[in-house]
Order: C-alpha cells, then structure tokens, then sequence
C-alpha cells in the first residue's frame, strides 16, 4: 500500500529518461558596457499632467469639489430652502455671517477655548504617560484610568462641570481637556512601548536619565503614534466643544460656533446653520490639512517613519 | 598580509592587573515567560588595550547576552565584570555598543546629528567641539557626502557605518559589537570588515566582537574566546592575529578555521561539554 520504497527507478523527467539530466555547458563571455549616450536618457521628467496629478491638494480640492456639486444638485432637486439649502445659498449666508453676524469672531471664540483646553490635555497626557513608563504602578494607573475614562462621553460630565465651574469657560475647559486626555495619552503610551529594543539599549547606552530619555528619545521615536493621539484629540474636543455650547449657549458674553448655529436655528434661518456647520467643517479641514500636515512633513516623513 | 600585527608582546605574568576588562566567573541568567534560563555559566576571560577580542560560538552559547553584560544591560548573578577596575553596573557612554539592527540610529536625527548625539548627552562635548569630532569620524567611515542626509535614505552597509562613527566618536574603553555585520549582505560585509581593521589600525582602540562565524572570527579578531552551547562555557582562547581576507582561504587559516569547527561541531553532536582538544 505505502509507497516508499527506495528502489533506483528512473523518474521520467520531461521525456528524458536515463539519469540525471545535466544543464547544457554553454560558452563564457565578457562585454564590455555601452555608454549610456545611445540608449537615451536614464532618467526622464515627468509629464506636466503626470506631475500635476502628484500634487495632494489639488487631487483633495477636486474631492471637495466634488462633494460640493452632489450637495448643489440635490438641493435644487429636493428644491425646499427651509430644510436644506443648496451650496450657493450656504456660502451666500456665510458671507453674510462673516461680515454682518461677526461668524469668525465667535469661532475664534471657540478656537481659542479648544486650544487651551487641547494645551492643559497634552500636557498632562505626557505628564501621565511618563509616569506610566517609568514605574510599574504608573503604567496600572494609566491604563485603569484611560480603560474608565475614555469610554465615558464628555457630553456627559458637562452637567457635572456645570454645577462645579459655573456657566464659563472652565466648565468648557474641563469637558475639553476631558475629551482628549484619555485618547491622546493611550497612543501616546502604546507609542513608547512599541519603540524597538535596540532605539531603546542604544539610548541607555548614552547613560539618559528619566526625564531626558522620554525626551530625547522615547517622544521622537513614538511620534507616529503621539501625532495620530493628537488628531483623534484634535476631532474629539471640537466634537465635544460645539456640543458642549449647544447646551451651553453663551459664556461670560461672548457666543461660540455652537451658539451661532443654536440660535439661527430657534430663529429658521437654515441657510446659516448650515453655514456655521460649514465653518465648523472648514477650520476642521484647514487644521488636519495644514497644520497636522506641517507638522508629518517636517517631522514623521522627513524622518522616514511613515510614507 | 601582515599589516595588523599585535601591538605588544604579552608574557602570561602579572596579566590581570593590566587587563582593561576583566571578566570573572560570569553566570547570566534571565526570564522568559516560564523559565529561568542560564545563558553562561561562570565563564572567565581577560581584554587588553587594543585588542580585538572576538566573541565566538553558535547560537545559544550566550556571546550575545555576555556583551550585553559587559554594556551593562544585563547584571550577572553570579561572578563581576570589571572595566578598568570599576565594575559594571549600568549602561554608560564608557562602553559603546554597535548592534545587528539597523533601527539602531534614531530615525528622526541626520547621519551628524546622530553622531553628535552621545557626545551632548553624555556631555563628553560641547555642541561645536561635538559636531567637529563628528565631521571628523563621519570621515573615516566615508560618509561625508551623507552627513546631512536621514537614516532611512541609507543602505544598511552605511548605516552600519554610522554606528560605528557615533561610538567612535565617543572614544569608549572599549567598543562592544553585537554581529555588527550579520545583517549585511557579503560583498559588503566584506568591505565593511576590511574598514574596521583599517580603522584599527589609524586609532588602536579595544573592541570586543561578537559573531557566531569562523571567518569572520578569524578575519577581525586577534584573539578568539570560543565558547560552547546551553550554557555558554569556555571552550578555548585562540590567538589569531595578522589574517586578512587575503589569508582566507591559506593552508594555516584553514588548519585554524578547522580546529574551531571541530570544536563547535562536536559539542554539536555530543553535547556533553567534552569536544576533542585540537
């Protein structure tokens, strides 16, 4: 039944039977190399429309274009202004708002509660992770407190902000610094430890102390996973920010983006909430495409860390 | 073919009070998940100025984790490793360690910028004195042209390279390389051995070299420590100074290269810890 049995048959191999079959004995040679003058050009310049093609923004600003025409057809398809204005009517009544209603006075208002809100978190969101990677006890904490707080929607704690802060802008800062700190400092910490043990003993080898090796070495080497914390921070807190003044309304006098389109909306004026949405999406844009952008440019990509 | 001969006679009197490193009875142990595993047991032997001192055994034999050691990464349970009478505790800027990987030089600094690094952060130099010895070691491993340029636009022969100027630049007791060019492919780890021993020779530093090929042993060292598998043990310490790679290949190499086969070969087969003396 088995099969395997040693006896020196010949395998039929290709049609040629009798042993082993030998690669022909071919003659050696030598040449010497052409210049490179009749083969042309080594390298070529690409196409203008090839070149034109690699550039990212204008490729993005296509998409946006784009996604602008679908918005301007069905709106004049569905043909009802109250519900859903079209394109053109959004950016006249952004125009509008910009130079009658002061729309980016407030979103500077708003802007400038998420920075020092997205400031206080990242600080203690490094603070936190340097403890967690230098003490045993510290990473326990670290991820407790991020395993607790970061499925707890910052929405959530406003009420409770609200009766410890007041109506101002703490309150807005607590909930903020709430919505980031938790995403930022898992990413931060899965960045340290995922930085390779050879980066590490090498460091170690230059005798850096605590603060000076989280620093100097653990912080670049973990950018990647630092800089993607910082985004998904960044998309958090103005989340939360918008909600938060939605229920809010005004604090200490001076309205936000949130309070902008809660108010237009008690009063019908469609076309401006949605042109308060559309500023709310476009400083989203600009962030992520400018400044995050800059900062992978100069950093992560020079240093080859991502492509 | 003899361009790299000892720098000095050694007689075996009064040895270990010149020795620079001076390793005694050495027992390395470490964890894995479920097991305590011995790496080397009570393994001896002496390093002097300007040696290259080859680490030499198949995988398992613990040469690495011995190096490691020596750098100061891993605390011996057993026994005292000894720099210049000191012994060794910590990881410091004393010791300079190449290693296999080429992740080794952090992505984020330029090929100066790197060599610059353990100067600053040891505060060996400052920043101008840094950068001019930097420029200057760049130099001799051929980089110049590349100084400026990231880690990650170099091929791993040239980062190979820049490791080893960082650790040069730093002037260690002692270098400690870790299969510094394993990862490398022939041709390169060739020319790339070649260049060490060119070095050597313009600044006569200490290096203690890890490999687990013959050859290469051969080749790069002067001396050799053979060392047996599961634990590590020492099996033999073999003279081998002034072989090029134009020796490779010599009736008296290939005599040597088989006496160290045969000794790695039969603790293979046997492995009881009793190979034949050659």
């Amino acid at each position: 039944m088995t099969d395997l049995s040693f006896s020196p048959r010949p395998l039929p191999r290709g049609g040629f039977s009798g042993g082993r079959r030998e690669p022909p004995l071919r003659p050696e040679y030598e040449r010497t190399v052409t210049a490179t003058g009749p083969i042309g050009d080594v390298a070529r310049p690409l196409s203008p429309w090839e070149r034109l093609s690699n550039v990212t923004a204008l490729r993005r600003l296509l998409v946006l274009a784009a996604v602008a025409a679908l918005w301007q057809a069905a709106a004049v398809w569905q043909n009802n202004p109250l519900m859903f204005p079209t394109f053109t009517d959004t950016m006249a009544a952004l125009w509008d708002g910009i130079r009658r209603d002061g729309l980016l006075s407030m979103a500077w208002t708003s802007l400038s509660v998420l920075l020092k809100g997205y400031a206080v978190a990242v600080v203690l969101a490094v603070l936190l992770t340097t403890v967690a990677v230098s003490t045993r006890i510290g990473n326990d904490l670290l991820s407790t407190l991020t395993s607790m707080f970061n499925p707890l929607p910052a929405i959530a704690l406003l009420p409770i902000a609200m009766l410890w802060f007041g109506l101002g802008e703490v309150s807005l800062i607590f909930v903020l610094v709430h919505a980031v700190l938790w995403p930022l400092a898992l990413n931060t910490h899965a960045g340290f430890t995922s930085v390779s043990e050879t980066l590490r003993m090498a460091g170690r080898n230059y005798g850096l102390g605590n603060l000076r090796y989280v620093v100097t070495l653990l912080i670049p080497a973990a950018f990647p996973a630092i800089l993607t914390g910082l985004k998904v921070g960044w998309a958090f807190a103005w989340r939360t920010l918008i909600a938060a003044e939605l229920v809010f309304g005004v604090s200490s006098g001076k309205g936000g983006l949130g309070w902008f389109i809660f108010q237009n909306r008690n009063e019908l004026y469609i076309d401006k909430v949605f042109a308060g949405l559309v500023t709310v999406i476009l400083i989203g844009l600009l962030v992520e495409n400018v400044v995050f952008r800059w900062i992978e440019v100069h950093t992560v990509r020079k240093w080859g860390m991502v492509r | 073919m003899n361009a790299l001969t000892y720098p000095h006679s050694i007689d075996s009197d009064g040895l270990s009070e010149r020795s620079l490193l001076d390793v005694s009875g050495v027992t390395l142990q470490y964890k894995t998940r479920r097991h305590l595993v011995t790496a080397t047991y009570r393994v001896d032997f002496q390093v002097f100025q300007a040696e290259r001192y080859v680490l030499l055994g198949p995988s398992g034999c613990g040469k690495s984790s011995l190096l490691k050691a020596v750098g100061g990464f891993l605390q011996p349970v057993e026994g005292a490793i000894r720099l210049n009478g000191h012994t060794v505790t910590r990881p410091g800027p004393d010791r300079m360690m190449v290693f296999q990987e080429f992740d080794q030089l952090p992505p984020w600094k330029t090929v100066k910028e790197n060599v610059m690094f353990p100067l600053l952060a040891s505060g060996k130099a400052r920043r101008r004195e840094a950068e001019e010895k930097a420029l200057d070691c760049i130099a001799r491993v051929n980089l110049t042209k590349f100084a400026d340029v990231h880690p990650h636009m170099l091929s791993g022969g040239m980062k190979q390279r820049v490791a080893i100027a960082r650790a040069m630049a730093m002037e260690p007791d002692i270098l400690l390389m870790d299969e510094p060019f394993a990862a490398l492919d022939a041709l390169t780890r060739r020319k790339m051995q070649e260049e060490l021993l060119q070095l050597w020779d313009d600044l006569r530093f200490t290096v203690l070299f890890v490999t687990h090929s013959i050859e290469e042993a051969l080749v790069v060292g002067s001396r050799i420590l053979v060392l047996s598998p599961h634990p590590g043990q020492v099996k033999a310490e073999i003279n081998c100074d002034g072989y090029d790679h134009g020796a490779v290949g010599g009736a008296e190499f290939q005599a040597l290269a088989n006496r160290i086969h045969t000794m790695l070969f039969a603790e293979d087969v046997e492995g009881s810890g009793k190979g034949p003396s050659a």
